[in-house]
């Protein structure tokens, strides 16, 4: 089960910030979710590996061969802020 | 509702351009609510296009409607967030390109779940979609604009993306036809991820021949997504009406308690119609099933928590103002997200937070494991699987929305599908009340061809599929 | 035995960009984008544009297969790509593309010179992944009121060679940052010169407390000057009774000091998962093929070139040190004297270019050939010789231009001879001095040779001569 302080912890992991309402609103959903996954440790899993690509995949590569950018226009058409061609960004402290 | 082939002659003997304005025209009048974005100047401009080169390419002027989580070069691609409202791709999705090439004309966005978590298409920005069967009923979700707009007759085809059944479940609640290709076999290039290792993008139409027709056009290999397949077929030819030897499973588990006796009942004269026309039929036991509700969200949210954490408001998106970076951040997040993607996210970073990661997102892929060996269980002594698509057909507007636990319940009999990869279609095959039932086929890796030929018989020789909501 | 005193452990996190590679680790854009305006090498792929997805450049898992073999480190049978999750405005995706659990290599070593004799530090890894953006901060991060991104530098490839904590001192460190530079480029993957190319992260801990881990080092000189203060920072902590803390510090190049970066983003949990976008990687197979095309690296041609040309081991250390000035050694060689030629090329060359902050790249071979066949025909003297190298770092022209212009040509022996007669003649006093026992007196005698015949004689042999002629 996750508090107030938990949730605090992950919202902040997440970078999304949480009012006290959201707070309030989410923890009992979120722990409904939490309590329904229990059931996953019923699940016999010793010696089983883990399947973290559905399909027996591997050793996919591209040539090392320049292709087409965007443009700088481009690139920049959709940043909310920017100047001289940088794409702008909060202070950092 | 127009079949491509039925488009094909009105677009030889008018213009395509007439068709794309009748659809338009359509969209316009709708309450539906089935579009986010109607590209109504810059598809007219290319169906006048198409109409001038002389109708070349299998789909040369032939409307269709994109969810709007895969990019369109110069159309507002918004995931039905308000965080990515305005957002304009300077690219198209691999997809999109593969359209455009056969002559396929883009009408517009299609409404969904903010950012596909959901399947009921009401935690979109853009507010919910109405099901043009009942419209105080979801289309399902989360391409519930795909499935809705097919349909309504707003759009003859469409495309949704399936993280967890998001094609499969609007097109059972809507009626119509809707695929879910084996993982690998669409390319997801310009797909905005919700769940990456699980998604694949798949067509609506209003028959199976229709899906087909798509599905030729966009599959195949793109060396721009690694984990996309290169092998050559011909889905259209696989269309043939005849089942006689083939050897269908029944899985237990998907007809279980939660299913709507109608929908069960539906589903198993659907059965014996096969069996009928010479397949032969087998109980199957997939004992993990049980399991895969709770192993494919933990997986998706876990994928979900990190793909959305470029949606910083830097580059595109939403920008509130200016504080220090990390608090920014926190802020155009909070203001950008709708409460479910919140929620889920939350959820999928403490998945994968240090503590937690072995006893959730781990475990949850070992149980991806065993749900997997079930599936090659089956597999192994039978050409595939049918099961109901939805436990119960489509439900009210609200109803579920504040109860997590029983929305995630309504996909327990999609989701196994994407954990193990393989393709499944879901095709009309009754009516409760009123409202359409829908049945999956579930093949083997790569086996679309034995999916299209039991769903195309099963279509031949029924007419659930022909019937339409009053006003579509 | 080096005592270590403080307990100083240092290991080190280098960050090599491949940079020699045409396109990024993980889309097609050009690497060539240091003259370009910013954000003008980007695509949706190292923009993090929605949708976007990665593929990985065969050539990119060549190199670091490459790395990892000249750092004797084992190449993995499986390996994979994993996402760090962090925020920070470089970080298009808001996660970093990585490896954790199976990197490409590990568990190697160099050696380096250490403060007793020859020091063994482990590599604990060397690892492929992507680099971040590029951040410009007005005046410095701390008070900077925005942040400029630019991306052109997003997703180049990197290699970060993770060292065990095995270094004792600045010093040592700033030895194992030269051998490693060292041997990345005799790789041919990396072009050192270029800005941003090769960037340091530096753990450090004193009697055995917690480690502080220093970032934004981008110089060798930069890591020791981090790593020195860094020292005393943690023994003013100690004696006034704290306890230093494990945490991130930036280096601020301009002071010299380290700033704290404490922040609740301290509390990294960076949910490390496989990157479900890409596939694994089976390439251990590709190991014996490309060990065979690894060059000779910097250990190997040292020993080579003092059994090949019978030169000394320090000069064969100072000449095999960085890559190009090998190369250089071993074109004269081949048409000079080896052991001429090394001590020409280390002793005299070298400290001309490093005086003039100029590569070898500055200087032909031939005129080094031509010095060296001057001075072994007898034809210059050493002080031409010197002459002739600085003139042409200077002004440029040719040996034999020099050699005429300046009159150069050392001259015949019984001028030298003539001009000692004179000189003895005309220093009466110094030749009684000499003869009554100031054996420095003869050196006034050979500076007025030196003098009668501008610089052109031999010194020994004017040396000789008055001795002669005294005796």
């Amino acid at each position: 089960m996750i508090g107030k302080k938990d949730l605090e912890h992950i919202g902040w992991l997440a970078r999304i910030e949480l009012s006290d309402e959201d707070k309030e609103k989410y923890t009992p959903k979120l722990n409904s979710v939490l309590d329904y996954f229990s059931e996953l440790d019923k699940a016999e899993t010793e010696g089983v590996e883990p399947t973290y690509h559905v399909l027996p995949m591997s050793n996919v590569f591209r040539e090392d061969v320049p292709t087409a950018s965007l443009s700088q226009e481009e690139a920049l058409s959709n940043a909310p802020k920017n100047q001289h061609g940088f794409i702008k960004a909060p202070r950092m402290m | 509702m127009a079949t491509i082939n039925e488009l094909r002659e009105r677009i030889h003997a008018d213009s395509s351009e007439e068709i794309v304005a009748e659809y338009l025209e359509k969209i316009e009048k709708s309450k539906l609510n089935a579009f986010i974005t109607v590209s109504k100047e810059s598809a007219l401009l290319q169906a006048r296009e198409i109409d001038s080169k002389g109708h070349e390419g299998p789909l040369a002027g032939i409307p269709i409607a994109i969810k709007d989580n895969i990019s369109t070069k110069g159309i507002q691609t918004t995931c039905a967030s308000k965080i990515l409202t305005g957002y304009v791709p300077p690219y198209d999705a691999h997809v999109i390109e593969k359209l455009k090439a056969a002559g396929a004309i883009i009408i517009g966005k299609t409404n969904m779940d903010e950012f596909a978590m959901g399947s009921s298409t009401e935690t979109s920005f853009y507010g919910p979609t109405l099901n043009p069967w009942d419209t105080k009923r979801v289309p399902g979700g989360s391409s519930g604009g795909s499935a809705a707009a097919v349909a309504g007759g707003e759009a003859p085809v469409s495309l949704g993306s399936d993280t967890g059944g998001s094609v499969r479940c609007p097109a059972s609640f809507c009626g119509v036809v809707g695929l879910k290709p084996t993982y690998g076999v669409i390319s997801r290039y310009g797909l905005i991820s919700y769940a990456n290792s699980l998604e694949q993008i798949g067509p609506f139409g209003s028959c199976v021949r229709d899906v087909a027709t798509i599905f030729d056009v966009i599959a195949g290999h793109d060396p721009r997504d690694s984990t996309s397949v290169n092998r050559e077929a011909n889905y259209s030819s696989a269309l043939k009406n005849d089942v006689k030897g083939m050897k269908i499973g029944i899985p237990q588990e998907y007809f279980g308690e939660g299913t709507d006796k109608n929908v069960e009942r539906s589903v198993r004269d659907a059965i014996n119609t096969l069996e009928g026309l010479g397949a032969t039929t087998i109980d199957i036991k997939m004992p993990n099933t049980k399991y895969a509700l709770s192993a494919y969200y933990v997986i998706a949210m876990s994928e979900a928590s990190s793909n959305l954490a470029r949606f910083d408001g830097m580059r595109y998106g939403l920008r509130t103002e200016d504080s220090d970076w990390h608090t920014t951040f926190s802020q155009v997040r909070a203001a950008g997200f709708g409460d479910e993607v919140k929620r889920r996210i939350l959820l999928g970073t403490y998945a994968l937070s240090a503590g937690y990661h072995d006893k959730y997102y781990l475990k949850a892929l070992k149980i991806r494991t065993l749900i997997k060996q079930d599936f090659e269980r089956a597999f192994a002594d039978v050409d595939v699987l049918i099961a109901p698509t939805m436990p119960y057909p489509a439900f009210k507007i609200g109803e579920k929305i504040d109860d997590p636990i029983s929305l995630f319940l309504s996909d327990v009999d999609t989701v196994p599908v994407n954990l193990a990869g393989v393709p499944s279609i879901s095709v009309p095959c009754g009516f409760t009340n009123g409202l359409p039932i829908g049945m999956q086929i579930i093949g083997k890796h790569f086996d679309e061809a034995s999916i299209l030929r039991a769903a195309f018989a099963f279509e031949e020789n029924t007419d659930f599929h022909t019937r339409q909501p009053e006003g579509s | 035995m080096y005592e270590n005193p403080d307990g100083v452990m240092i290991g080190l996190e280098v960050h090599v960009q491949l940079n020699k590679l045409k396109t990024k680790v993980f889309c097609g854009c050009s690497t060539d984008y240091h003259n370009d305006p910013p954000n003008s090498h980007v695509c949706p792929v190292c923009l993090g544009l929605p949708g976007s997805l990665p593929v990985i450049n065969r050539k990119a898992v060549e190199a670091a297969i490459k790395i990892g073999l000249a750092l004797n480190c084992k190449v993995e049978e499986h390996t994979q790509f994993y996402r760090k999750n962090y925020y920070y405005p470089d970080l298009p995706k808001g996660f970093q593309i990585t490896q954790y659990d199976f990197p490409i290599s590990s568990g190697g070593y160099i050696t380096i010179e250490g403060e007793d004799g020859e020091l063994k530090v482990g590599i604990t890894r060397a690892h492929m992944e992507e680099d971040p953006g590029r951040l410009v901060h007005e005046g410095t991060i701390d008070k900077s009121k925005y942040t400029l991104i630019d991306y052109n530098r997003s997703g180049m490839a990197l290699i970060e060679i993770v060292s065990d904590p095995d270094m004792r001192s600045p010093k040592e460190a700033r030895r194992y940052l030269d051998k490693l530079r060292n041997i990345v480029e005799y790789l041919d993957i990396f072009d050192g010169d270029l800005e941003g190319a090769l960037r340091v992260d530096a753990n450090i801990s004193i009697m055995g407390g917690q480690r502080a881990e220093i970032k934004n080092i981008s110089s060798h000189k930069g890591a020791e000057r981090a790593l020195l203060f860094e020292i005393v920072r943690q023994k003013n902590v100690l004696r006034r009774g704290g306890v230093v803390v494990q945490e991130t510090r930036h280096f601020d190049e301009a002071r010299e000091i380290t700033i704290s970066m404490r922040s609740k983003e301290e509390a990294h949990d960076y949910r490390y998962f496989p990157e479900p976008d890409l596939v694994p990687l089976k390439i251990s197979g590709w190991a014996p093929a490309i060990k065979a095309t690894l060059p000779e690296l910097p250990d190997a041609r040292r020993m080579r070139f003092v059994e090949q040309y019978g030169i000394t081991d320090d000069h064969a250390k100072a000449l095999t040190s960085e890559l190009k000035l090998a190369i250089f050694y071993e074109d004269v060689a081949k048409k000079a004297d080896p052991k001429m030629a090394a001590v020409w090329v280390c002793d005299v060359l070298k400290g001309e270019l490093n005086y003039r902050d100029l590569t070898v790249d500055a200087f032909k071979k031939e005129n080094m050939q031509k010095i060296i066949e001057l001075l072994a025909s007898k034809k210059i003297t050493e002080d031409g010789a010197v002459d002739i190298i600085r003139t042409l770092l200077d002004k440029g022209g040719s040996p034999d231009e020099i050699v005429k212009e300046k009159g150069l040509l050392k001259v015949e022996g019984d001028i030298v001879a003539t001009a000692a007669e004179e000189a003895i003649k005309e220093n009466q006093q110094a030749v009684a001095d000499f003869r009554a026992g100031k054996e420095k007196a003869l050196n006034s005698l050979v500076g007025a040779v030196m003098k009668k015949t501008k610089g052109r004689a031999d010194a020994r042999t004017a040396r000789e001569m008055l001795l002669e002629k005294l005796g």
